[in-house]
């Protein structure tokens, strides 16, 4: 039974099925918010179900120039991995952890999972044997480079502000603090240095998504897709599901890193759903009314305004935590 | 009904490509994209790759410097794939049969590598908006 059990907390609810569903319902919203900024009516609720559907039925292609085993492996892994990272942010929400002694992982899990689906990308691409994707690798490489440290110095803010709010001192277990059940308790962003890591990790995540300003990589207009081009069929609809549940996984990190996560319980789920649409709304509201960055705009962005604003961030976080101000 | 081809209908992704246009259908075609006529309505999307592409929407008489790229084009788009004549130069050359570059109209150039080609006209010069989102639907109905 026990068995049954986690096979369908893996593949049906919260695990791949329902991630999924929730996924392509993000990437609508994505769709019709953006339709809705241009006064245009968009397209219907089931869009994104159609593409992968009409993607899985066409004909794969793979270039001659192509490693195949890389090429088809690539989005294989990206799309488990970061499967998984929405699987551990559901349990994180949805089972209290001392209900069933698994291990639901940690931020520094989180992390590593973050990354792997740009790693997917970068090799998929350069496997793909084409010079354009040749472009958008090298982009995607100096992207992921340019925002990753921002990120890591967001998420020490968090755990900064998880130790003030929880009181632990110096002579407790310190790895409790990077559990992500115990973060999912507090919500930094009621503070002044939780607010700025929670902005910069916005645009972090914005990032990650490949949402304009920060769709280097892909950039239709100029290398015409990118780190994409090559792929076609049943390939191509992998990314766009691993993209989709990317949807679901980011902004959901972010709202259990600093807004509370979601819990169970009705009250608890409809806030979540509430939180979570905010933070989808802001992404696509940036997304639209920002023009492509360069990359190496987007590197000094990230660099040299971004990591000292993050420092300061850590600096009043420590001082609050020192003083005992929950508000620094 | 044969769920690929429902799927087909449903998101049809093009690719727009220029075989010596004068430019005019092509700023129509980018108008099918504007919020007074908005043809994601119905799913069509402008992909940047022939890779991603259900439908090769092709502008202008082909020159003799872009057969060679139209076929290249038509290739490695992954079939099913329609091929959209848009205007009267692809569809019967126009006013530019007797050109020294020009090389027939696409329908030719395409048949001539793959014979059961599925290729559908949109005259006009330029032709309206209107025209070329009826001539995607009734393409799709005959699918």
């Amino acid at each position: 039974m026990e068995v049954i059990r986690h096979l369908f907390l893996l593949f049906v609810f919260p695990g791949f099925l329902f991630t999924v569903v929730i996924g392509l319902y993000a990437c609508w919203i994505v769709r019709k918010v953006t339709a809705l900024i241009h006064h245009r009516i968009g397209p219907p609720v089931l869009q994104p179900l159609y593409d992968v559907l009409k993607l899985l039925g066409k004909e794969t292609l793979i270039p001659e120039a192509a490693n195949k085993a890389v090429f088809i492996w690539a989005p294989v892994i990206g799309f488990a991995s970061v499967l998984l990272l929405a699987v551990l942010l559901w349990a994180v929400d949805f089972i209290p952890a001392s209900e069933n002694g698994m291990f639901l992982g940690d931020v520094i899990v989180a992390i590593y999972l973050m990354v792997i689906p740009s790693l997917a990308l970068i090799l998929g691409s350069s496997a793909s044997g084409s010079p354009h994707a040749a472009i958008g690798t090298a982009r995607e490489m100096k992207l992921v480079m340019s925002y990753e440290l921002v990120l890591v110095m967001a998420f020490i803010v968090v755990l900064i502000k998880t130790a003030t709010f929880h009181g632990i001192s110096d002579s407790q277990n310190e790895a409790q603090l990077l559990s992500l059940s115990l973060i999912a308790q507090y919500s930094p962003i009621m503070s002044i240095s939780g607010l700025l890591a929670f902005l910069a990790a916005l645009l972090c995540v914005q990032a990650k998504l490949g949402f304009t300003p920060f769709d280097i990589p892909e950039a239709e207009t100029e290398i015409a897709g990118g780190v994409l081009i090559e792929y076609s069929g049943a390939l191509l609809a992998l990314w766009k599901m691993m993209q989709a549940v990317m949807l679901v996984a980011l902004p959901l990190f972010l709202v259990v890193l600093f807004m509370g996560g979601i819990g169970a319980g009705f009250v608890p789920i409809l806030k979540g759903i509430v939180k979570y649409v905010v933070v989808l709304v802001l992404l696509i509201l940036i997304k639209n009314t920002n023009p492509r960055m360069r990359i190496d705009q987007a590197v000094k962005f990230f660099w040299f305004y971004c990591s000292p604003v993050m420092a300061v961030a850590i600096v009043l976080a420590m001082l609050g935590n020192y003083y005992g101000k929950w508000w620094l | 009904m044969n769920w690929k081809i429902w799927s087909l209908k449903k998101s049809p992704w093009v690719f727009h490509v220029n075989t010596g246009a004068c430019n005019n259908c092509d700023i129509e075609v980018v108008n099918c994209l504007t919020p007074k006529f908005d043809v994601e309505r119905f799913g069509v999307t402008l992909v940047g790759s022939p890779r991603h592409a259900d439908a090769l929407l092709v502008t202008g008489v082909v020159t003799a410097q872009a057969a060679p790229r139209l076929i290249q084009a038509y290739q490695q788009a992954t079939k099913p794939c329609v091929v959209f004549s848009i205007g009267a130069c692809a569809c019967g050359t126009g006013i530019f049969h007797t050109g020294y570059h020009v090389v027939g109209p696409v329908d030719k150039i395409i048949k001539e590598i793959d014979p059961n080609a599925i290729i559908a006209y949109v005259p006009g010069c330029p032709p309206k908006p209107e025209a070329m989102i009826s001539g995607i639907v009734k393409t799709l109905n005959a699918l």
